[in-house]
């Protein structure tokens, strides 16, 4: 158990972790620390601090409509969470516990999904939103995510787990298929539908390519697009600060809710991804 | 009274599988159906309506220099991404795998890019691989290192995707991991201790066996990743200098978008189809069989 190699190969490699960290953290900080120091410090020293100053932020927010960025991917995360969690929901219960002709079949066809997600069929779904006459609106956005194979995998094997002896019950009392649903299947999933609303949640704050080719106007755009045209717009270096402390309005909120929710936040992505 | 029993409950399963079924057979099998529609079709701005041209997209693609370059981009891309990001991973997991306050604020310095925006990772690494006053070049003149012009070099722009791509990547991959340690029962590490067990043995004979199906399950998630990920492309280099950073997916968004071309973009889009559906293919047909013991 302790042999010199062991002590070797021990020592090594809990230094290598802790420099990687070091290789993690740094851009990070590097990036807070430019945001906050006067536009021109990004010439100096890595340490050559000439003062901290919040004027690249207010540049940055009065540059771009940050506050409108804001707004539209709000709209767009909470719009594409309420109807696919009620879809995933209605989906993963017919799949977890009803019994009908072709269920097999319609199971393979929602498999399907996951091999080939949304992401990578822009051009098509630009034409079918085109079709529908709804280029540069949010709802364009968030269509193409309002059935996720994911989610309904996920919450189908939750519901599995529910004791069948609950349902049996629950009609013995005469409760309607409604009722059961309310008010057993959802409450038992409850950490699923957390770890969903953050893992989904969290990917369409940060989607980019989908919003990017569907959005025209200010209004519709969602912060990750909006920055990419605020950074394309100032590419110089005197615009660094600026476009770093734009930056930072994309990231903070959901940096700051990871770290306050570090441990949910884990949980969940662990449990997405295990089910 | 049965039969009658088996006919509401069927209904009931259609009607809650419908909104979900609805919007599956609109952006996932419609656009595909779609994209082979169009893939036979000769289709632009100019033409909207299209022209039946049979295999002539196809035949176009496989012989357009650029569309070559791009399959090979992506091959490089996966084969630079997918086995760093799993074996580095990987380590972090087995490394960190004690709850300490320490190995907590690793985890979490590990873990941070994944709830970050690739259109963000790509701003802040603009700025280190900036020629001038760029993080990297500070660093590089520091310890006397050769600067390197990172995204304007067609030998250095992919090595820099691939870099940016691990650090996105691999403290989303660690979870894993670390849920399969979890998964590994502790009396299996006991008995081998007893036995006077080398660390590196255990690692090679009882820690990476047992993560295996972890593992092909990561393995999966990198793959499909390598082909979906173009973000960062749109901020740090727009596919150049000369393609050298053009992957499939950011070539479909060049042809339909900046050069008006439905019936390429369609053709590119068949093919990518096909190499997602080849990659879990892998997947149901030979990883399942081995993960499953």
């Amino acid at each position: 158990m302790n042999t010199t190699k062991d002590k070797i190969i021990h020592v090594f490699s809990t230094a290598c972790i802790i420099l990687l960290s070091f290789v993690w953290i740094i851009p990070l900080m590097w990036s807070i620390s430019i945001a906050f120091r006067p536009a021109n410090d990004v010439y100096k020293g890595l340490f050559d601090i000439s003062g901290i100053t919040f004027e690249n932020f207010v540049n940055a927010w009065n540059e771009a409509p940050f506050g409108s960025y804001y707004i539209a991917t709000i709209i767009i995360v909470v719009g594409i969470l309420c109807v696919q969690l009620v879809t995933s929901v209605l989906a993963a219960y017919a799949f977890a516990r009803l019994e009908f002709l072709g269920k097999n079949v319609l199971f393979v066809l929602f498999i399907v999904q996951l091999m080939i997600p949304a992401d990578v069929l822009i051009a098509p779904n630009y034409e079918i939103i085109s079709d529908f006459g709804l280029i540069d609106t949010k709802i364009a956005v968030m269509l193409p995510y309002f059935a996720s194979a994911f989610s309904i995998f996920l919450l189908r094997q939750t519901f599995k787990q529910v004791p069948i002896e609950f349902d049996e019950s629950a009609k013995m009392e005469g409760a309607s298929m409604w009722n059961i649903l309310t008010k057993i299947y959802i409450p038992m999933a409850k950490p699923t539908l957390t770890a969903l609303t953050l893992t989904v949640g969290s990917f369409h704050w940060n989607n980019y390519l989908w919003p990017l080719i569907v959005t025209n106007s200010e209004e519709n755009r969602p912060l990750t697009v909006g920055l990419s045209v605020f950074s394309a717009s100032s590419e110089s270096g005197a615009n660094w600060a600026t476009v770093t402390a734009g930056m930072l309005f994309v990231i903070l909120p959901l940096l700051i809710a990871f770290i306050i929710f570090q441990r949910q936040f884990i949980n969940s992505f662990m449990h997405a991804g295990l089910k | 009274m049965f039969k009658k029993q088996t006919l509401k409950v069927n209904m009931y399963g259609y009607l809650f599988l419908l909104p979900a079924l609805i919007f599956l057979i609109l952006f996932t099998y419609y656009p595909t159906l779609l994209s082979i529609h169009d893939s036979f079709y000769l289709k632009d701005n100019l033409r909207p309506e299209g022209a039946f041209v049979g295999l002539d997209n196809y035949k176009y693609l496989l012989q357009d220099d650029v569309f070559q370059k791009v399959l090979w981009n992506n091959l490089i891309f996966a084969i630079g991404t997918v086995p760093t990001s799993i074996m580095l991973a990987m380590f972090m997991a087995v490394k960190l795998n004690k709850v300490t306050r320490i190995n907590q604020w690793m985890k979490t310095s590990y873990f941070y890019p994944t709830v970050i925006p690739l259109v963000a990772v790509a701003n802040i690494w603009l700025f280190i691989y900036q020629p001038d006053f760029g993080l990297y070049t500070r660093f590089a003149d520091f310890f006397g290192l050769p600067d390197i012009p990172w995204l304007q070099s067609e030998l250095w722009v992919m090595p820099a995707m691939i870099i940016l791509t691990i650090w996105k990547e691999a403290g989303f991959f660690m979870i894993f991991f670390l849920a399969g340690l979890q998964n590994i029962p502790n009396h299996i590490y006991e008995s081998a201790s007893m036995e006077g067990a080398s660390n590196g043995y255990v690692f090679r004979k009882l820690t990476f066996p047992l993560l295996m199906p972890t593992t092909l399950f990561v393995f999966i998630i990198a793959l499909t990743n390598s082909v979906k990920t173009v973000d960062h492309i749109f901020v740090m280099t727009e596919g150049g200098p000369n393609n050298a950073s053009n992957l499939i997916l950011y070539y479909i968004y060049q042809n339909r978008f900046t050069f008006g071309d439905i019936g390429i973009a369609a053709t590119a889009s068949v093919i990518l189809i096909v190499v997602l559906l080849a990659i879990s293919l892998i997947n149901f047909f030979v990883l399942d069989r081995k993960i499953h013991y």
